[in-house]
């Protein structure tokens, strides 16, 4: 395999509404941030790939408007995946490893304020025998908690503990949009908006954009003094039907994050996208993460959960931790589809 | 047997919020005065109407706000000789995309006041406004073109912005 690293990473502040920009005046200036920390101009940019979903604009093909933001002229290699950026750098790094090309521009961008972001979201379920039935993604992921908890591998106070961990985490995080510090016990006497989830275990809804710079070889270690080489990643899908899948573990991430050599080594961080705060819990356990990993530094998806953009946003995240030498390997994860239906695990490494 | 079987309508229905941007608000704001405003483009000094806030050819933002005419070249057109639901004008009648002076991409409008066997490429035309009253922040505060009776532009004036 060709070494693959993430030498640039940006993020827009993400909003509950951003109603100023349209969505390529929301992406521009992340794009130009990621390429100049990248330190490669765009025009030397070999593979440039999106992620984005049009049923969050209402509008078919918006992502190729998102174009006016890359420059695409003279003609660029260009592609687009209609999931979360994370699966666009899946496909850069594949792209990246045919070999003719040297570095990929990886953006993704999402406005969840535009429409009903649970009514969006259910279109994305099985046409025939789940989405008539119009559950709502809050609904879903409450069933998995409810199930998570029945199986004695949660418990509500400890949901709490990382819904407060994860905000208090992202008051360091200058992107965030929900932080604070909150305590565990007041979280607990909150009432119920779909039991037994409560407020704080469900993600914000966020407008934002985020981009990635790759690299491979010796280019990586031209632009970057500490490029975040990516050593592993694979992604996994598992039943679309929810009553045919174990809604408490996530066989899925386990088999990606195995494939990606997520227990090969030390883990110093983990970026997990966890919208709801019981699937960081079934995440931890199908990655074999032990208690010292410190999980979502950043706040994770329940500080700014952008659609399309929060699995990215993961990636670059951990990958900022080598970038900056606070980390040497690290994990990212992201997440696509009812109750962690698809996942996706990146595994990174500083060398110098 | 094949009574239980039927067809069941599942309507889906999403309403949105449409952003239009800094660029575009701007523009259509401005379009409900009676004027027609574009961005320029600081690298290649193109002019766009309606800007959207960026060159697509340069991938940098647009901030520079550039007035062009009300008046402009027709660069190419189609005849609709078919009528559709909601039409608003009956057929045929021809569809244009007008270059503005000053501005460096078409946009696209009804043509009017002309025979659509007369209309054809270079030819000069002007906006028709409608009446203030009826003025919006929509595309639609221009009724149409109209031929200016000018002499039709020379080709080679607007070959590359076709």
């Amino acid at each position: 395999m060709r070494d693959v690293a993430v030498v640039g990473f940006a993020q827009t502040a993400y909003a509950r509404s951003e109603l100023e920009l349209n969505e390529t005046e929301m992406l521009m200036p992340v794009i130009h941030q990621a390429l100049e920390r990248g330190g490669i101009p765009q025009k030397e940019i070999g593979f440039t790939v999106s992620g984005s979903c049009d049923y969050l604009a209402g509008q078919p093909f918006a992502f190729v408007m998102a174009l006016d933001a890359v420059g695409a002229w003279p003609p660029i290699r260009e592609s687009h995946v209609e999931m979360d950026g994370a699966w666009a750098l899946y496909e850069a790094w594949v792209r990246l490893q045919c070999g003719d090309i040297d570095s990929a521009l990886v953006y993704a961008f999402g406005k969840s304020s535009l429409g009903d972001i649970r009514d969006v979201l259910t279109l994305q379920l099985d046409p025939y025998y789940t989405q008539p039935l119009w559950p709502d993604s809050v609904s879903m992921a409450a069933l998995q908690a409810r199930a998570t908890l029945d199986a004695g591998k949660a418990t509500e106070r400890e949901m709490a503990e990382i819904a407060a961990r994860s905000r208090r985490d992202a008051r360091a995080n200058a992107a965030a949009q929900v932080t604070g510090d909150f305590n565990a016990d007041a979280l607990l006497a909150e009432r119920y908006i779909s039991s037994p989830l409560r407020k704080h275990d469900c993600p914000p809804i966020s407008d934002g954009a985020a981009a990635i710079v790759l690299a491979a070889g010796d280019l990586a270690q031209r632009v970057s003094k500490r490029p975040a080489w990516i050593t592993g990643i694979d992604h996994r899908v598992e039943a679309h039907g929810l009553g045919m899948r174990d809604l408490t573990a996530s066989a899925s991430t386990r088999i990606a994050g195995e494939r990606a050599g997520v227990g090969e080594g030390k883990v110093d961080v983990a970026e997990l996208h966890a919208p709801f705060t019981h699937q960081e819990i079934i995440l931890r356990e199908a990655l074999g993460l032990d208690d010292d990993v410190r999980v979502n530094p950043s706040g994770g998806a329940l500080a700014a959960n952008a659609v399309m953009v929060a699995g990215l946003t993961r990636i670059g995240e951990a990958a900022q931790r080598i970038i900056d030498g606070d980390a040497n390997r690290v994990v990212a994860h992201a997440t696509s589809g009812p109750c962690l239906q698809q996942n996706l695990v990146c595994v990174m490494e500083g060398r110098s | 047997m094949t009574d239980a079987y039927g067809v069941v309508s599942r309507p889906v229905r999403l309403d949105y919020t449409f952003t239009a941007g800094k660029a575009l608000s701007r523009f259509l704001t401005i379009i409900e005065g009676g004027k027609i405003i574009g961005q320029r483009c600081p690298k290649c000094a193109k002019v766009y109407v309606p800007a959207r806030g960026s060159c697509p050819t340069c991938g940098v933002a647009t901030a520079e706000a550039v007035e062009v005419k009300d008046r402009g070249i027709v660069t190419t057109f189609c005849i609709v000789n078919i009528p559709f639901p909601g039409m608003a004008v009956k057929p045929p009648f021809a569809a244009a995309s007008v270059l503005l002076d000053g501005a460096d991409i078409a946009i696209f409008h009804l043509l009017q006041e002309v025979p659509v066997e007369n209309v054809r490429m270079g030819l000069r035309v002007e906006a028709v406004w409608k009446p203030a009253s009826e003025m919006e922040m929509s595309m639609e505060s221009i009724a149409y073109f109209k031929p200016t009776g000018e002499p039709d532009a020379p080709y080679d004036s607007y070959k590359d912005l076709l």
